[in-house]
């Protein structure tokens, strides 16, 4: 199942993700995805995120599959020059996979192999493009395939990226190169992600909206001060830190339901990420009435 | 320019361990403007080998390591101390170290670590760096070079890692490259052109010189080699 034609017949997207595991043991994965199979459309296989050498993806992605849960299977630019992502893509294809996340990649500095080379061969637009020409049939040197793939592509976008022209302007470029939906950077702030959505409608393509449990105020605080794109209003900073620890729980369902209803009429779907607390997310999509 | 680091003491005297005895060889173009291969720095080495039980039978810095020739002029005087010697110990930059390696008749060991430069070329002071990538894209992007300046090499646009301004990868030191293209091409009121600039595919096969020009290298050296084995 695509998520383009959920898109086109005007459902509300929700998807989740799962990290594939440091190891061969794929049981925590698969009871994660158990946990959301039931709530949501299709789930994101993390590819090896923050640049930690995993199990790939796209096995991962098969196993869900198998599992008929939809996976969306993401692929980044870090460790695979365009031979392979393109082998991939075709591997991906032969085993039934039909939604395609993809990203440049974090650099190798932030993970676990800090003396492996950064591929960045191509990026995430000449990914996307290197994939609508599998879609049409010929690789990336125009070579006629046996066989060509038929996937949905997906992109991201940072929508609290400043300064967000130059967002739109790469935006524009994913949409080009072939992107069909897009997945957002984790929103907080809604009044701020409908500045960004007005000028991102004009591309025609949907937006999801990326939604991550606050699980603490600490947490808040890191996020702000480390990654790009994130900003946690103090408001809701505040807001965790007057919660007692066992109530915390209860509290980020309350604000990410929160978030949800007040972004689901200016954009087309959400993307939940819940960082180990998956079995909140029913309580969410409860809460904000989906 | 070529800037070297020596290694490790212990790593050097790791390679040349039962050895009888081992001749150095410094450089005095690039490596002792790195302070590595000048004659101070080769002493230096000398007396930290010693120190290790090594037995140094004799040193010389030549003024370029990278000339074949002047590598067998230079070893000329020493015929004594190389027949007491198991090895060359060369304090210089790769390719030093690969010439030696290619006149002398004896193994040679690297003193040093050649640095990556990131793309800078010559006697250049400043932060501009060049790849030699073989299809400029500094059109597009207000005459600075994404292959050198970002960390990941993008040249569709930034990657979205950057935080506040700087560069996931050393924010200490990098700012995010793009957003400083973003910034230069807004001031020049040319942002049009990186929305219009087409899809922009790396071609790594262009970052190998072609053959003529590595004809023409090799042709050159050749002739200098020949001179001076005529004198």
């Amino acid at each position: 199942m695509k998520l383009a034609d959920l898109f086109a017949r005007g459902k509300f997207v929700i998807t989740s993700e799962v990290a594939p595991p440091k190891g061969t043991d794929l049981s925590e994965m698969i009871e994660n995805a158990e946990l959301l199979r039931s709530r949501v459309d299709a789930i994101n296989i993390t590819d090896q995120q923050s640049s930690v050498m995993r199990l790939g993806s796209l096995v991962a992605s098969q196993q869900l599959k198998g599992r008929e849960i939809e996976p969306v299977f993401q692929m980044t630019c870090r460790d695979r020059n365009r031979i392979a992502l393109q082998s991939d893509l075709l591997s991906a294809w032969a085993v039934g996979i039909e939604n395609v996340l993809c990203l440049t990649g974090d650099h190798v500095c932030l993970g676990d192999a800090l003396g492996a080379k950064p591929v960045f061969d191509l990026d995430s637009v000449s990914l996307l493009a290197a994939a609508r020409g599998l879609n049409a049939g010929a690789d990336m040197e125009g070579n006629e395939l046996a066989g060509k793939t038929d996937f949905c592509l997906g992109a991201v976008v940072t929508p609290g990226a400043d300064p967000v022209e130059l967002q739109l302007l790469k935006m524009g470029k994913k949409v080009e190169a072939g992107a069909a939906f897009f997945q957002t950077q984790a929103v907080f702030d809604a009044e701020a992600f409908g500045w960004f959505m007005e000028r991102a409608r004009a591309f025609g393509v949907p937006v999801m909206a990326g939604i991550i449990l606050l699980k603490s105020a600490g947490m808040a605080r890191f996020m702000n001060a480390n990654i790009a794109g994130v900003h946690v209003p103090q408001l809701l900073v505040d807001e965790m830190a007057a919660t007692a620890k066992e109530d915390r729980p209860a509290k980020s369902v309350e604000i990410a339901a929160r978030i949800v209803r007040e972004v689901k009429e200016i954009c087309q779907g959400v993307h939940i990420m819940p960082l180990g607390w998956e079995k909140q997310v029913p309580a969410i999509l409860n809460a904000a009435g989906l | 320019m070529l800037v070297t680091k020596r290694k490790p003491i212990e790593e050097i005297a790791g390679f040349v361990a039962g050895e009888k005895g081992v001749f150095l060889l410094g450089c005095d173009g690039c490596a002792a403007a790195s302070g590595t291969g000048g004659e101070d720095d080769v002493v230096a080495l000398k007396e930290a080998l010693e120190r290790e039980g090594v037995t140094v039978t004799g040193w010389k810095v030549i003024d370029f390591l990278c000339q074949k020739a002047l590598i067998r002029t230079g070893l000329r005087p020493f015929a004594k101390e190389l027949q007491a010697s198991d090895s060359i110990l060369v304090s210089t930059c790769g390719i030093g170290i690969q010439a030696t390696a290619t006149v002398a008749e004896l193994p040679v060991h690297p003193a040093c670590d050649t640095i990556s430069l990131g793309g800078i070329r010559g006697e250049w002071q400043g932060e501009e760096r060049c790849l030699e990538c073989g299809q400029c894209f500094l059109e597009y992007t207000g005459g600075i070079c994404p292959l050198t300046a970002c960390a990941k090499q993008l040249v569709n646009g930034p990657c979205g890692g950057a935080k506040d301004g700087r560069c996931e990868v050393e924010p200490d030191v990098r700012r995010c490259a793009w957003e400083v293209i973003y910034e230069r091409l807004e001031r020049q009121g040319r942002l049009d052109l990186l929305r219009a600039a087409p899809l922009q595919v790396k071609d790594h096969a262009k970052m190998r010189p072609p053959e003529e020009l590595r004809g023409t290298r090799r042709w050159a050296i050749d002739v200098a080699e020949a001179e001076e084995v005529a004198r």
